[in-house]
Formats: C-alpha cells, structure tokens, sequence
C-alpha cells in the first residue's frame, strides 16, 4: 500500500468506533432524541474513501452518515452536541443525527430521503467542471438506494456530462430490514450497473479498509485525470439494528440467522485491521489500546462540553427561515 | 421605458443577470430548441452558449443537481416547458433545497431558482394545464412567485437571482402575450410586496397569476356597465404573501373576491380568505368569494374548457354577488387564450 501510514487507517477507524458506542452506551439515558444509523460496522468504508480524499473535495452522505461526518473531519463536539440538541452540534440542534455537515471540512450535507444526496454530488461535481477545477465530488450511499430512479437518473447525468464524481455505494446487503435477495434481481451485483451507463465500477472488501483505501485511491485517480465518473461498491456487516443502539439479538430480530450474525461480526474491520498490522509488525496491541484509551479520554471531554452546551432558545424557533 | 411583454421580460432579466453574475446558469429539458422556451431564453443562449444547458430527461435528480450546485456557488435557473412535471422534483426542492438552511445551520443555503409554465388552451388537457404554486406555497424555506406583468417578473426574477432563497416562479402560459412598460436597466423587486394594478373604492379583487389580468378586464366590466369601483390587487408572490396590501385595500371596500388560475380546496384563494377572516374580519362587509378551477382536472374539448377557467365574466358576478346585486353581467370578454393556435 502507497500513500498514507497504514495506522493512520486504523486510528481513524478506532476513533469513530470509540464514537459510535460512546453514543450507544449513552443513547439509553433517553437524552439524545434522534432517530440514529450507527456506523458500526461500516467505518472501512467511510475511512477508506475519506483518506484517499484531498480537504477541497466534497462528501454528501446519507441517513447513516456519522462515519463520513468524522472521517472527513467534522467535529466530535459538533456530532455529540447535536445528537443532544444543543446549541454547539453542527446544525445547533434543528438537523439531528441524519443531517450532520461539516462544509468546512467539505462534509457538505447528510439527507434522510433515500438517493437526494446522490444527485447533490452530481450538481457539486458539475459545478467543479463548470469551473475548470481538479476538485471531486464523492456521494456515500447503501444498497437500497441503488433501486431508486434517482441513482439511474444520477449516474446517466454524470456519465453524459463526464463529471468528477465517485459513487460509494456501502453494501450491507439490507434495506432496513428488508434482504437484498427481495428487492433485486437474483445474481445481480450492483456494481456492475455502472457498465450500463459507460462508468468505470469495482468491488472491493468493505470490511477490509485496505481494501477500500487502494479502491479508492484508483477511483480518485481515475476521476481526477478527467477520466469520468467512478462507481466504488464495498460491501460490509451492519453490526447494529437499522435505527438504534441494540444488536439484533437485543432486539430479538431474526430476519438474519444467529450463523449470518457471527459470521458478519468476525468480519470486523478494526479487528482485522489490527490482525493484519500487528502481523505485519506495524504496530503492536498495545499501540491499539493506547490509542483506544486515548480516543475515549477525549471523548470523555466532548460528551460533558456537549450536555453543557446550552439548548436552542425557543425564541430562536424561527432562526434560519426566511 | 418601453413596452416589452412578459417573455421579452424574463429573456432580458435572465441576460442582465448573466452579464453581473458569471455563476447563473441556465438548464432544462429541450431548452436550446428553436423558440427557447416560449422566447425565454434564445437570447441567453446566443451570448452565453456554454451556460445554458439542454440535458437528460430527469426532473428528479436534476433538482437536486441543481441544489448541489448552488452548494457550490453556481446559481442555477432551471425552466421547466410545463410545471406539471415538477411534481417529479418536489423531493429535491420541498425536502432538501426548501429545508437546507433551517436544517443545516451552517450559513449555507442553496438559491435554486426555477421558472415553470402552465398550459392554457388549445386543449393543454389534465396534466398540461394545472398551476402548482399553492403546492409549493405551502412549505417554509421556498418563496413562490407568480407575477402577471412583465414589469413585475423583471424585477422579480432579478431578485431571485441575487438573493439566497429557493424560488418557485410559476408562469401561466397565457400572460408571455402580456405587454406594459419595462425600464430597461436591472432592477430588483421584493418578494412579499404586492402591487394594486387598478385602484378602486367598492369591492377588492385578489388576483393570482393571469387572473390579476382577468380581474382587470372584470374591474372594466363592473366599471362600464354596472358603475362599480374594483380595486385589483396582483400579490406578486404567493409565499411571501403581502397580507397589508390587502388589509388595507379590504379596510377601504369592504368587500373581497380572491380568483386563482386553481383550485379552491386549501389553495391560494382559500389563504388569503383566512388572513381577511383572521386580520380584516371587521372590514369585511359581506362573505368572501373565491373565483377558482371546478373541481375537475382541465378538459380538452374547447366548449369543455372554455366553461373550466374562471373568465372577466365570472370575477365580475362574483363581484357583484358580494355587494349583493342581483344585475347580470351581459358583457362577454373574449377568452385570454382565444388567438392561440397551438399545439404548445
């Protein structure tokens, strides 16, 4: 692998993951009123991409969008304090765990409505055209949204007008908790729709952040000579239920069998991530901790800035309307 | 000044604006065709060919296309040749363009602006010849704009180009004709500002779209043969919606009659019947009545729809419904649309 220190692939994936079930662990308290996607499970895919990304380039993602938000930069006090609806989160408490942004960091917008935020890093990427600039547009969705007309309509835009932009389609195989197997055709792989519309596609190991970062790399690449748009698919285990901290055996849920489960989770991506990186002689268990630890200290700090930053003042009800 | 109509006004609003502003772009489905959307937009494309855009069949994505493009600095008008097929696109401007500042708070907003005609005549039919501004006016976070005189849509148009809210400009098919003196300079227009188009003393007419016109010809029908005093009053957008001009013009007559180029139920008539009833109930000398769409989707046999639209004659019996007249309207104004020969 070229390009950036593989613990650096890691560490982001610990720091996100140490962030999800920080929200986990307090989302009991009944404090956080969101309706909320973890990325549990999901963080190769977010930080495989987000690394092979230059700050200029721009992310939308989708409902499930907390590892994009932090692995393209966003603040740690700006997810937590909006998860709490306080006055410091990123949309101050009106957007929600589904809505997060960070355009400072080009985490441009998070939309719940399945496929919107693919045609928005479309018209983003064609903007970039517009201007003769080498910035590119990437769009973060699930496997459900492949089944919605908008993906079809987005992906003949880009391919007709040959937009900077890369389509990263997380594939858990489930539309909340609805199998692939009932929503499209049998023996389909999503990826190789791109053909259908002349845009370069791979598939690569979801679970694997390696896997994804060297995708990525290719696909930015690819975009970035002027080559046209790139469709990036990276399948992955949803560790938690669709909406919610628990795992399906809290929930009772069976729509996958106890084996799927324990298969899925052996995937993890951190742990094998680490396998691999202690095996290589990279780093050592140890560092994994220490990093661990150090991450949960700091998030430590931003859980009590966040539950004292102050809520929205009723008065401030209409700030933000025209 | 010099007279211009109603497509004359847009074309020359869309060019200055592209003149001061590098960033708007014009696109929509079959623009650069002969005729440019109804003379909208040849101009424009003759200076600016490479910033307008004909493009894929796809009102979905291209809104929110267009809303991730303006997330980026552009300012895009879209035209759509029929409103009708907005409905494909209210995901992208009522759930996200519509929300993005309230929802987002990060001192983004995306000002989409999109210019949409309606059909009338010649048989549009029941998907060519319905008026959506009520739809949009309904949602917080997008103004909607449906104004009936050049003049009006110049300075309108220029606002929106220049501002940083979404607009919904709704263009009924039969006022591009529609001609009255234009300066010839950029100017703006505020949304929520109506304007009175004919001042009177005895009854109020609220008119949205062409039938700020229509109601016009009614004010010269009650003028001519009944001696009546119509005060005509054209809200120019919908949403914001200049409840004071009305007030105030209610708290004169006494009597309001509010025509809409739609429906009745929960639409633009009903809206401002409710601010009368709710801000001008002591004005109010006699019940409201809306002039409106039967509730049918648009015909295409011509007797069919001739009786479909609300007409001069109409407004003009409604009017003299609320001031309790029993006269009948013998004047027989031709229909707006009677020249037009098709098919579009």
């Amino acid at each position: 692998m070229t390009g950036k220190d593989a613990t650096t692939l890691l560490r982001e994936m610990i720091r996100i993951r140490t962030a999800e079930e920080t929200v986990a662990r307090l989302y009991p308290e009944q404090e956080m009123r969101t309706p909320t996607h973890f990325s549990i499970g999901q963080e190769a895919v977010s930080v495989g991409v987000c690394q092979a990304l230059e700050i200029t380039d721009v992310a939308y993602s989708g409902h499930r969008c907390h590892g994009e938000y932090l692995a393209k930069g966003g603040s740690l006090l700006g997810m937590f304090a909006e998860l709490y609806g306080r006055v410091d989160g990123c949309c101050k408490g009106r957007g929600g765990s589904v809505h997060l942004n960070a355009p400072e960091v080009g985490l441009v917008a998070s939309s719940a409505i399945l496929g919107e935020t693919i045609a928005t890093a479309v018209g983003s990427a064609w903007a970039f055209k517009m201007d003769g600039v080498s910035r590119i547009a990437v769009t973060f969705f699930g496997d459900g949204v492949t089944e919605e007309g908008i993906m079809h309509e987005s992906l003949n835009f880009a391919s007709v007008l040959h937009l900077p932009v890369i389509f990263v389609c997380g594939n858990n195989g489930l539309s909340t908790n609805t199998p692939l197997s009932v929503r499209q055709p049998r023996g389909h792989e999503i990826w190789k729709w791109a053909a259908g519309y002349g845009i370069a596609s791979a598939l690569v190991d979801g679970n694997d952040v390696f896997s994804v970062y060297e995708g990525a790399q290719k696909a930015v690449e690819h975009v970035r000579a002027g080559k046209g748009p790139y469709f990036l698919e990276a399948t992955y285990f949803r560790a938690r239920v669709h909406v919610g901290f628990e795992t399906d055996e809290m929930k009772k849920f069976a729509f996958r069998s106890k084996a799927d489960v324990e298969a899925g989770l052996a995937l993890d991506p951190i742990a094998r991530a680490t396998r691999k990186l202690v095996a290589d002689g990279v780093c050592t268990e140890a560092d994994v901790n220490d990093w661990t630890a150090t991450y949960l200290r700091e998030l430590d700090d931003v859980v009590a800035a966040a539950k004292a930053s102050p809520y929205p003042s009723t008065d401030d009800l209409l700030v933000g309307t025209y | 000044m010099r007279p211009l109509k109603y497509n004359q006004a847009i074309s020359e609003a869309t060019v200055q604006c592209m003149q001061a502003d590098p960033n708007i772009f014009v696109a929509g489905i079959g623009i650069k065709d002969a005729g440019g959307m109804f003379g909208t937009t040849e101009e424009a494309n003759e200076l600016f060919p490479d910033r307008v855009f004909d493009i894929p069949n796809c009102e979905n994505a291209f809104a929110g296309i267009t809303i991730g493009a303006a997330a980026m600095g552009k300012r895009p008008l879209v035209v759509h040749p029929r409103n009708d097929f907005m409905f494909l696109a209210t995901d992208q401007l009522l759930n996200l363009a519509a929300k993005w500042k309230y929802m987002y708070q990060n001192g983004t907003s995306v000002p989409v602006v999109t210019r949409a005609s309606v059909g009338r005549g010649f048989g549009q039919g029941a998907t060519h010849s319905q008026s959506l501004h009520a739809l949009f006016g309904h949602f917080p976070g997008i103004y909607v704009a449906t104004p009936c005189f050049p003049s009006d849509m110049k300075g309108l148009l220029a606002s929106a180009l220049t501002g940083d809210v979404p607009v919904v400009f709704i263009e009924n098919r039969a006022v591009y004709n529609l001609e009255d003196d234009v300066p010839e300079e950029l100017y703006t227009i505020p949304f929520g500002k109506g304007r009175i188009v004919r001042e009177g003393t005895d009854v109020t007419i609220v008119g949205a779209s062409l039938m700020a016109y229509e109601a016009m010809r009614a004010a010269e029908i009650l003028a001519t043969e009944h001696g009546i005093s119509a005060e005509v009053i054209d809200p120019r957008s919908i949403r914001p919606l200049d409840e004071e001009i009305i007030l105030n013009s209610i708290a004169k007559t006494g009597h309001l009659v509010v025509a809409d180029t739609s429906w009745a139920t929960y639409g633009f008539a009903a809206e401002v019947a409710a601010v009368a009833a709710e801000k001008g109930f002591s004005s109010l000398r006699a019940p409201v009545r809306r002039v409106t769409l039967p509730d049918s989707p648009a015909p295409v046999s011509k007797p069919l729809e001739d009786a479909f639209h609300p007409s001069p004659k109409s407004i003009a019996e409604a009017c003299l419904e609320v001031l309790r007249s029993d006269v009948q309207v013998a004047s027989h104004a031709r229909d707006v649309q009677e020249a037009f020969a098709g098919p579009y």
